[in-house]
């Protein structure tokens, strides 16, 4: 034990000023040394666990990217959003895809934007602090959790059923606004809780209304942060099949939707499709396709983050 | 760091915008009909083997518009696929989608009135023919191809030459599988069996299960998946697989897999072309299918459409994967329109 602690002399020297006080029996000491090898190595190896495990995320994001660019490469070509789908790889492309799911956020996003927006003012500003409120806010984080598939069944049943809007693009695009709004309204309460109490304080002060103070001093304030929720939840929102395969978007389009009745499909789809075939260039194809939907998510979280710091240097 | 990415931001949204701008500027030129698109025709690539098309014959001459919905089977669906690719350039008037809701929700939409055509892999069934008699939906049924359901071994497999329609139902159904091989006949190896089955919504499974097992349905321990893909890779990699699919995932992955020949009694017979076409490939060989509402019928785009499907599905089934009919068996369809 001696010898072990001779060893490592400037470790223990260096870690606890401590254990060099004078008067403190020897084996009290050596006691003290240990316990602090022990914690030290304990600290070390949680370090390399954690940093494990945020390797792992990375290190399979990093073999998923590499995987597919190797596979889809040859196929990322201009042809794939020019060309609709065909049953020739060499001719096929996704082009009613990805205007299907272009169209698709461009309806999504300022319908989810303004009812989830207004839901999150309700709950945070305007409704008290019932039982009934509670109700509510239990049932919005539910359902921020409920499978999409769920929202495929509702969206059959009410909109393409009930409204009669059919296999349309509207039909569609209002499915997949009620699959993000919960996540909307989580992140815009979220966002307007944070703005300082003082905010609103100095506005009353002033004498402003409840809305002149609503709109003008907090929701400005806690508008990057409703933002980034938007967007992600709009990120979540392209990359989903299911719900849209339940309401009936189509695989064999070859036409572009020109009114919101018109039927439609969507980027997942196609990629799905062309993954379930036998011939290998289809998959090389899915491939490429997997490429082009991982630009637009990329695209889309660069314009949460750009539009976030631009909101955050106005206030 | 902050600052950097913030003004980055900036000229960041407006390339954002232009991209997205670019983007639907792009695919929101050149009408909207055909695989070709715009103006730069594709150049085919060798691997492909792109036979051209050219030798079909013209369905009817005067220009037809609207829309014909059609939903159903996946395996079905590379044939509508093609033969819709084929009349679009025919007629860019009609607009054809294609869905892959499977072949029993495809009867669902269709007997709810909802589409025109429904692609099934297998016949409709009594309960959805009288779902269809409740809403008033007549229909009628054209055969359009071949399927030869294939039974795969892994390459290493040196022992199973052939299988009998009885070993098959020994190994995969659900009442009292065979464990280990050597079950199935005594002169195999004493290895466990690993099974792998399409999942059973997929008319594949429904065929199977209907011609083989008795509708006593696949084991419980198999390897369910709806995606053929992943059966072909599961059997590709364990010595001890067998499982099935259709003949188009087999000729696809030749090299990777073995398929076994199945005697129904006439001697082992293997899926190919030729076998499938001429029936000797029997009990697996399955015709599929297209339903056509009646109503639907009477509309000129739709008659015209399933005109063209019948003419030209011989050639375009072969170049998708499957075994077209004899040529009898087509006249004879052709007489039900």
């Amino acid at each position: 034990m001696e010898q072990r602690l001779s060893e490592s002399p400037a470790v223990y020297g260096k870690s606890s000023g401590l254990a060099g006080a004078g008067g403190v029996p020897e084996t009290l000491r050596d006691g003290e040394h240990r316990r602090v090898l022990r914690r030290r190595r304990i600290d070390w190896a949680l370090h390399l666990v954690f940093l494990a495990s945020t390797m792992a995320g990375v290190l399979v994001l990093a073999a998923l990217i590499v995987d597919i660019v190797m596979d889809g490469w040859a196929r990322f070509t201009p042809e794939l959003v020019t060309n609709h789908p065909s049953r020739r790889a060499s001719q096929a492309g996704m082009r009613s895809a990805v205007v299907g799911t272009v169209y698709m956020m461009l309806l999504v996003a300022p319908l989810a934007f303004i009812l989830g927006v207004g839901a999150a003012v309700y709950l945070e500003e305007y409704a008290g602090r019932g039982r009934l409120s509670r109700l509510v806010q239990l049932n919005i984080r539910t359902l921020a959790g409920v499978p999409s598939i769920v929202y495929g069944i509702l969206g059959l049943a009410v909109f393409v059923r009930w409204f009669a809007l059919g296999r349309s693009l509207i039909a569609g695009a209002l499915t997949m606004t009620l699959l993000v709004l919960p996540v909307i309204i989580v992140a815009a309460q979220e966002a307007i809780r944070a703005v300082p109490r003082s905010r609103r304080d100095a506005s009353y002060a002033l004498g402003a209304t409840k809305w002149q103070t609503v709109s003008r001093a907090v929701l400005p304030s806690a508008f990057p942060g409703i933002l980034t929720g938007v967007i992600l939840a709009m990120s979540r929102a392209v990359g989903e099949t299911a719900p849209l395969i339940m309401i009936g978007a189509l695989t064999y389009v070859t036409f572009l939707p020109g009114k919101l009745t018109d039927p439609f499909t969507v980027m997942p789809i196609q990629i799905y499709n062309w993954i379930s075939r036998a011939q290998p260039e289809f998959h090389e194809l899915a491939a490429a396709g997997i490429m082009l939907l991982l630009i637009l998510l990329l695209l889309m979280n660069f314009a949460a983050v750009a539009l976030r710091n631009k909101f955050r240097g106005r206030i | 760091m902050e600052k950097r990415i913030a003004r980055f931001g900036r000229g960041g949204l407006a390339a954002l915008a232009a991209v997205l701008l670019a983007l639907a500027a792009a695919c929101g030129t050149g009408g909207g009909n055909g695989g070709g698109g715009g103006a730069a025709p594709a150049s085919p690539s060798p691997s492909d083997g792109g036979t051209a098309s050219a030798s079909l014959p013209p369905a009817s001459s005067s220009a037809l518009s609207g829309n014909i919905e059609i939903d159903g089977s996946s395996t079905v669906y590379p044939i509508t696929e093609a033969v819709a690719e084929e009349y679009g350039k025919e007629q860019p008037g009609v607009r054809v989608t294609v869905g892959v809701s499977g072949t029993g929700g495809g009867f669902k939409r269709f007997c709810n009135g909802e589409t025109d055509i429904s692609n099934a892999s297998r016949p409709i069934k009594d309960e959805e023919k009288a779902a269809c008699q409740e809403k008033g939906i007549e229909f009628f049924d054209l055969k359009i191809a071949f399927d030869g359901l294939s039974v795969v071994v892994n390459r290493d497999n040196d022992f199973v030459d052939h299988l009998t329609v009885e070993e098959l139902a020994r190994i995969f159904n659900a009442e009292n599988p065979a464990k280990t091989w050597n079950e199935v006949r005594g002169s195999f190896p004493a290895e466990p069996i690993k099974v792998y089955s399409p999942g059973a919504d997929s008319g594949t499974f429904d065929y199977f299960n209907e011609e083989i097992l008795g509708k006593k349905g696949v084991r419980q321990d198999a390897t369910f998946s709806e995606d053929d893909n992943t059966l072909v890779t599961g059997v590709a990699g364990d010595r001890n697989a067998i499982g099935f699919f259709g003949y188009a995932y087999y000729e696809e992955n030749k090299d990777r897999l073995k398929v076994v020949p199945i005697d129904a009694g006439a001697g082992p017979v293997a899926p190919s072309f030729d076998t499938i076409k001429n029936g000797q490939y029997s009990p697996l060989s399955r015709p599929v299918f297209i339903y056509v509402s009646k109503a639907a019928y009477e509309r000129p785009e739709v008659k015209d459409f399933v005109r063209f499907y019948i003419d030209n599905v011989k050639e375009l089934a072969a170049e998708v994967g499957y075994i077209p009919l004899p040529d009898e068996e087509y006249a004879a369809e052709q007489g039900k329109l």
